[in-house]
């Protein structure tokens, strides 16, 4: 789960991680409101959306006075921030964060994730901050430090001095980056975080050492300890689907093809969207249902995938192991009689009692078509996907003839 | 000769009064999987499916000789249950549950360590099926019917996945020695190097089928033992070729945060040790048809 830059702040400072002052805003007359409590004569007022790349897009404005930071907010407010990470469609801004202006004398990158290969928490810093981790690593790669902390006495003075040092920090500004780097790795560990960055790392011309950005995703599996953090969730970040999606229980993720998929298992479900597009076609979704595939998951699948305007074909995949493939197929029956869809429906069931499950899919009446291998139902669907597509574009071509 | 499993296993279940558990208890016994007793705090001295429930895994372990088990425990108190098995000398351990905070796997891996590698339980999963030896025993949540016995092994990540594999393999008249399911989580138990490992030193097993997935280091490191040690043939199939970037594809280790962890990076550096690369998934079977007539 991804948090808003100010939750982020708040969260880091009572680690230890010094911040700007700032506050956050529902309108640009409480921007201004913000930036008059803030003091000062400068501010930057940014968009509080789940993404980064915000300063290239339009999301980060610097302003010199309070009517600045009205303008800066009335034209964020409302509107999508459209990133290099978000997609076309981007994220609503709903609210903006003011914060005072801050003298910069040097920037640095800090980040700490989970690292899969030592499987233990590893910082990675660079004195070469304010870019994105990735361009760092390719521009100056020799700049990247990182460190493995031992997850048995956690994070020590002396690993996080060694970092100070090597970003070249100036002596008298060691203690407080090694407080900083051992802050956000306590707030990483007790609050089961899987990625905190702070980019950049700014140090001021007076000396202090400030986080001017931050970032936090938190392990949604350990959500269930943190209430306090779950309720940070912001749905209005969240794809509409996909969030309703996770709420039901199902894992869910909207991708631009017109082949919707309900598959059971994670694995299944990839492999299934490879099909398609050695195929020729394209998914239109990821959809694990579980292993289990329950009638009642079937039938929320099929209300899930339909909500995609996209979807021209579906192609249910159930390889049903202690589950029996007539039961998923009588699941599936009833998902369709209930809520009729109007895009063919290819069903490829395999496992157990498949012949019983296939019997009950061809005596049903409903116009499924029927595939038995994983080739054959990509193809089918592939098929059907195109001509829907044609039959479309013929009514459309009657209905120009017709006015 | 198998790996990990044999028909003599004698095999605890933790958990074992829970209703998913006593379920798989049953389907597992029916297979011909040896299950010796089960364990749950305070429900020491009950029977649960005909064998006897213990408090603790050493308890569990002293009374009946046990040296496997199988994990069905709720994701908050799970890590507590694996680390339990480990101290009680527990050898080989398979963890089921789904959505484990991976700090807890975090934690579990670096207790595991406290044993010198000899003495150290093997743990496979979590988040995985389990692991069946065709015709002898399974220690897991898969269908056993579809898995016919024979000398190729099979490791993945996915369970539904591995399925299709094995029935694709089965309807060839293909055979499997042992099949593992390490589990979808980013820090798991054994990685595919490590099953790999196993199934090179196996007699029985000819050929392995590795089965995997984005995010992770886990294929490129299988890669790189393919390339020094493995003398027989692998075959490879590696799921998620049109996964966007970023993104959690179900599984929580199923994401591309790096460079090397999208499908085709790890197809081509399986590709390059030289493993058969089944081109799309309905073409696993086949594709290992064709490396075991190459090899004959």
């Amino acid at each position: 789960m991804d948090i808003h830059e100010y939750q982020a702040k708040s969260i880091l400072a009572n680690f230890g991680v010094a911040i700007p002052r700032g506050g956050l805003a529902y309108s640009p007359e409480q921007a201004a409101y913000r930036a008059r409590e803030i003091g000062g004569n400068n501010w930057v007022v940014k968009a509080q959306v789940h993404t980064g790349g915000r300063g290239k897009a339009g999301g980060v404005t610097l302003c010199e006075n309070e009517e600045q930071v009205f303008d800066a907010a009335n034209k964020m407010f409302g509107k999508r921030l459209v990133t290099n990470q978000t997609g076309p469609d981007g994220k609503f801004i709903y609210r903006v964060y003011v914060e005072g202006g801050v003298h910069i004398e040097r920037e640095i990158y800090l980040g700490f994730v989970l690292d899969r290969k030592s499987e233990r928490i590893m910082v990675v810093a660079s004195a070469s901050g304010g870019m994105e981790i990735e361009e760092i690593s390719e521009s100056h790669p020799d700049s990247i430090i990182r460190s493995i902390v031992e997850p048995a006495v956690g994070m020590l003075d002396f690993q996080a001095r060694e970092i100070a040092f090597k970003l070249g920090v100036d002596p008298a500004q060691i203690p407080q980056t090694v407080e900083t780097i051992i802050g956000c790795y306590q707030a990483f560990r007790e609050l089961d975080a899987t990625m905190v960055e702070i980019n950049p790392l700014v140090v001021t011309s007076e000396g202090a050492i400030v986080a001017l950005d931050a970032k936090m995703t938190f392990d949604d599996n350990a959500l269930f300890r943190h209430p306090d953090i779950s309720e940070l969730r912001d749905k209005s970040q969240e794809d509409q689907r996909e969030s309703q999606a996770s709420d039901r229980g199902l894992s869910y993720v909207a991708l631009d093809g017109e082949i919707g998929c309900i598959v059971n298992g994670a694995g299944l479900a990839m492999a299934t969207m490879d099909i398609i597009e050695v195929s020729g076609g394209r998914p239109a979704n990821f959809l694990d249902i579980g292993g289990g595939a329950s009638p009642e998951r079937v039938a929320k699948a099929f209300n899930l995938v339909m909500a995609d305007d996209n979807v021209k074909a579906i192609l249910v995949n159930i390889f049903a192991g202690i589950n029996r493939c007539d039961w998923v197929a009588e699941g599936i029956v009833q998902a369709l009689q209930n809520t009729p869809v109007d895009v063919p429906v290819i069903v490829r069931l395999a496992g157990t009692k498949v012949e019983e499950g296939r019997k009950i899919l061809a005596s049903s009446g409903l116009p499924i078509i029927r595939a038995s291998t994983l080739a054959e139902a990509a193809e089918r669907s592939v098929e059907a996907w195109q001509n829907t597509t044609k039959s479309t574009n013929n009514i459309q071509i009657l209905g120009e003839v017709a006015s | 000769m198998s790996i990990l499993l044999n028909r003599d296993t004698k095999v605890l279940v933790n958990g074992i009064s829970g209703k998913i558990a006593r379920f798989h208890t049953k389907e597992m016994m029916d297979y011909g999987t040896n299950i010796v007793g089960g364990v749950v705090p305070g429900k020491g001295g009950e029977i649960v499916n005909g064998v006897p429930v213990f408090d603790t895994v050493k308890d569990a372990v002293e009374q009946t000789g046990a040296s496997a088990s199988i994990v069905f425990v709720p994701p908050p108190f799970a890590a507590d249950s694996i680390m339990e098995a480990a101290d009680a000398g527990i050898e080989f351990c398979v963890s089921v549950t789904d959505g484990i905070p991976a700090q807890d796997m975090m934690s579990v891996k670096r207790y595991m360590r406290r044993y010198p590698k000899t003495e150290r339980m093997r743990l496979t999963g979590p988040n995985c099926s389990g692991t069946i030896t065709p015709g002898e025993a399974l220690l897991g949540i898969m269908p056993g019917h579809i898995y016919l016995p024979g000398s190729v092994g099979i490791v993945g990540r996915s369970g539904t996945l591995g399925y299709e594999a094995a029935s694709q393999m089965k309807a060839l008249g293909i055979g499997v020695s042992t099949s593992v399911g390490i589990g979808g989580d980013p820090i798991n138990g054994s990685s595919f190097k490590d099953i790999l490992e196993l199934f090179e030193q196996d007699p029985k097993t000819e050929a392995v089928v590795m089965i995997g997935e984005i995010g992770g280091p886990q294929e490129a490191e299988a890669a790189d033992f393919i390339r020094d040690h493995m003398t027989k043939p692998v075959i490879a199939y590696v799921a998620g070729l049109s996964a966007p970037k970023g993104r959690t594809m179900g599984h929580a280790g199923a994401i591309i945060t790096a460079f090397g962890e999208s499908a085709n990076e790890k197809v081509g550096i399986l590709r390059e040790v030289g493993a058969s690369i089944a081109p799309d998934p309905s073409l696993i079977g086949t594709t290992v048809a064709q490396s075991l007539s190459k090899a004959s």
